[in-house]
């Protein structure tokens, strides 16, 4: 257990450290911009932050965020390398908003809730069921298969989607009323006008079953086990095709899930691109994460705060230094993590 | 009809040319043993570098230079996370794509202060005389200097990686590097050679995306990195074979996009997925298994068995 804390702190320190040397690079663009860079990192978390609205835009980021980053990280955990969370979010959104269309108005809120939410999951992973097929049975890697399904499936769901599109534009029709979840701002009157939404909730909660299933099921030990190393799980009489079919599926249904955050709640229908690049920003969140599910939830908000925090700042510094740190973050953090590894083998060897 | 043919082939082989050289550098690192998804991030780049560099000097030529430049720019640091530092190869490749897309966007602003930039300098192009519709297009695509040189360059990387001393090299350190290691070749060194390479090839075709639209816009690679990336797959890891995979990819798109124009009632969303659907196709094995270079993804340890 001591050891176990460990590892977590050494892992956290890794990642507290990458975002502090991301924010010193950072610091260094907004001198060269002829600022402080300390008041302007100012500027950026209290007006971000401090101001209740573009808090609840960046809530509404995080979520989406935190869906696609623990569908990385559950896959990762297995040793499955998901990059096909873009085309798992999209679809998942599409299904969502398709049973939300032919659920009839009249269905009672915890009736279609569910489904909505049940079909938001059910499309993202079969989104991944392709991928996780030909792994088990082909050996194919799931990295050019799960990148293909992206480009695959954005150009199924517009082919679909210009067939049920309101005219002259590139949505769905609004989804039922019952089915949509409650804004932020319902409750919290000052955050009017932002986009988050009780979808924030789900994904906690996601987060949170994710943790429980590796951390205290048996399944979750033997999709461990196979990622760890997937012979020495085989030896041990774990059904590894079964854990790589399970684990993609279950990480693309995750990220499908993200598709609530737009279709329930902030828009009430499904739009062409409506959330481009939060696949793959997900990949990053959970390496920030260090692939932990409950540490997806603070690395999500990380990112969405740099790119939410870009636009405070636009003023002194062009935003898209948001954009520019979430990468550097990434960068120093892997290569800070294989730092580690390296001085963590010498110094056992050293000892042995 | 005829001539409607002959424009569907143009708009192929003008649709294949940054395709091509981003598979080809592709080839090139992926078969040294590094994979290489940062080829978007180097298209983007390199069409960046050309974009700045050609309009503040004025000269194209000189843009040019500067897209390679800022292609092996990018593969440089591609090069320094995977094989000195040792760190995944994809998460390198997907780190430096969100990476650059930020960098140029951001340089975009500083130099033109908008997130596209102006009209830049185009290359000298020969332009034949004349009507006669085959020829004449023949002709107007081969008066292009990088339609020339991507044709050469396919020739070159073949010739390189099959015929040569340093693509035996490149190939062996791609498949064994334990045992290059011990025949004394440099693993480290020919892996970057290979990493660099792609980020020429790639830095050119970035160019190619410029001076098509005469300037640089946001995201302008859109995708096509990872259209190459596939065309390796689909071609083997060989360059002729990506090429022409490349060449067919291409044909997809411009079909579609042929249909639109036609009227024709064909899903054109669908006739785009073609490259995908034969990717996976091609790497599950169904037809003609793509066999992958055995050491591809796996940083060389020295030491390590």
């Amino acid at each position: 257990m001591k050891r176990h804390l460990r590892d977590a702190a050494i892992q956290l320190a890794v990642a507290s450290a990458a975002v502090v040397l991301a924010l010193a690079v950072g610091g260094v663009m907004i001198i060269a911009h002829g600022h402080n860079p300390f008041s302007v990192y100012a500027t950026l978390f209290s007006e971000s932050l401090g101001n209740p609205m573009s808090l609840g835009q960046i809530l509404f980021k995080t979520t989406t965020l935190v869906f696609t980053g623990v569908a990385a990280a559950f896959a990762f955990r297995a040793g499955m390398f998901n990059i096909g969370g873009e085309g798992q979010l999209y679809l998942g959104a599409f299904v969502c908003a398709m049973a939300g269309l032919w659920l009839p108005a009249g269905t009672p809120g915890v009736v279609a809730v569910p489904i909505l939410v049940l079909a938001a999951f059910l499309g993202g992973a079969l989104a991944a069921v392709p991928p996780a097929i030909l792994k088990a049975t082909r050996g194919t890697h799931e990295v050019i298969n799960t990148m293909m399904m992206n480009f695959i499936l954005m150009a199924v769901v517009n082919y679909f989607l210009n067939r049920v599109n309101v005219e002259t534009t590139v949505h769905t029709r609004p989804i039922l009323a019952s089915g949509r979840l409650p804004l932020l701002s319902s409750g919290v009157e000052a955050m009017r006008g932002s986009d988050g939404n009780a979808s924030l909730l789900l994904a906690v909660i996601a987060c949170a079953a994710a943790w429980y299933l590796f951390a205290r099921t048996r399944t979750g030990y033997e999709l461990r086990a196979v990622g760890f190393s997937p012979r020495a799980a085989e030896y041990g009489g774990v059904s590894v095709p079964r854990a790589m079919v399970l684990s993609l599926v279950v990480s693309g249904g995750l990220a499908g899930l993200g598709g609530i955050n737009t279709v329930m709640g902030s828009q009430g229908y499904f739009e062409e691109g409506f959330a481009p690049g939060m696949g793959y920003l997900g990949i990053a969140v959970a390496l920030l994460a260090r692939n932990h599910p409950i540490g997806v939830i603070p690395a999500a908000f990380l990112f969405a705060l740099l790119s939410e925090g870009g636009q405070v700042i636009n003023q002194f510094v062009p935003k898209e230094m948001g954009e520019i740190l979430q990468a550097i973050v990434i960068i120093f953090v892997v290569v800070g993590a294989r730092l580690l590894q390296v001085a963590l083998q010498q110094r056992r060897s050293a000892h042995a | 009809m005829l001539d409607q043919l002959f424009l569907l082939l143009a708009l192929t082989v003008l649709a294949a040319v940054p395709l091509v050289l981003a598979a080809l550098g592709g080839t090139c690192s992926e078969r040294s043993g590094v994979v290489n998804i940062a080829l978007e991030g180097i298209l983007l780049a390199g069409a960046f570098g050309t974009a700045v560099i050609a309009y503040a000097s004025g000269s194209a030529w000189l843009g040019l230079a500067g897209g390679i430049a800022a292609g092996v720019l990018a593969a440089a640091l591609h090069a320094l996370m995977t094989v000195t530092t040792k760190v995944d190869q994809i998460i390198s490749g997907l780190a430096i794509n969100i990476l650059v897309a930020g960098v140029t966007e951001y340089g975009a602003k500083l130099v033109w202060k908008e997130s596209a930039s102006r009209t830049i300098a185009l290359l000298p192009a020969w332009t034949p005389k004349g009507d006669s519709s085959l020829l004449f297009l023949i002709s107007s695509i081969l008066g292009r200097p990088l339609v020339l040189a991507t044709i050469l360059l396919v020739v070159a990387a073949w010739l390189l990686i099959t015929r040569t001393r340093y693509g035996l090299r490149l190939r062996a350190v791609g498949e064994n590097p334990a045992a290059c290691d011990t025949l004394g070749l440099s693993v480290g060194g020919l892996r970057y050679s290979g990493v660099l390479l792609s980020g020429g090839l790639g830095g050119l075709g970035g160019a190619w995306l410029a001076f098509d639209i005469a300037q640089f816009q946001h995201n302008m690679s859109a995708g096509k990195g990872f259209i190459a990336m596939a065309a390796v797959v689909c071609g083997k890891w060989h360059p002729l074979g990506a090429a022409a995979a490349c060449l067919l990819f291409a044909f997809a798109s411009a079909l579609a996009k042929s249909c639109e124009r036609w009227k024709v009632n064909v899903p054109s969303e669908l006739i785009s997925t073609l490259p995908y659907v034969l990717t996976m196709i091609a790497v599950a094995g169904l037809v003609g298994r793509a066999r992958p270079p055995a050491a591809l993804g796996t940083p060389y340890e020295k030491g390590a068995k």
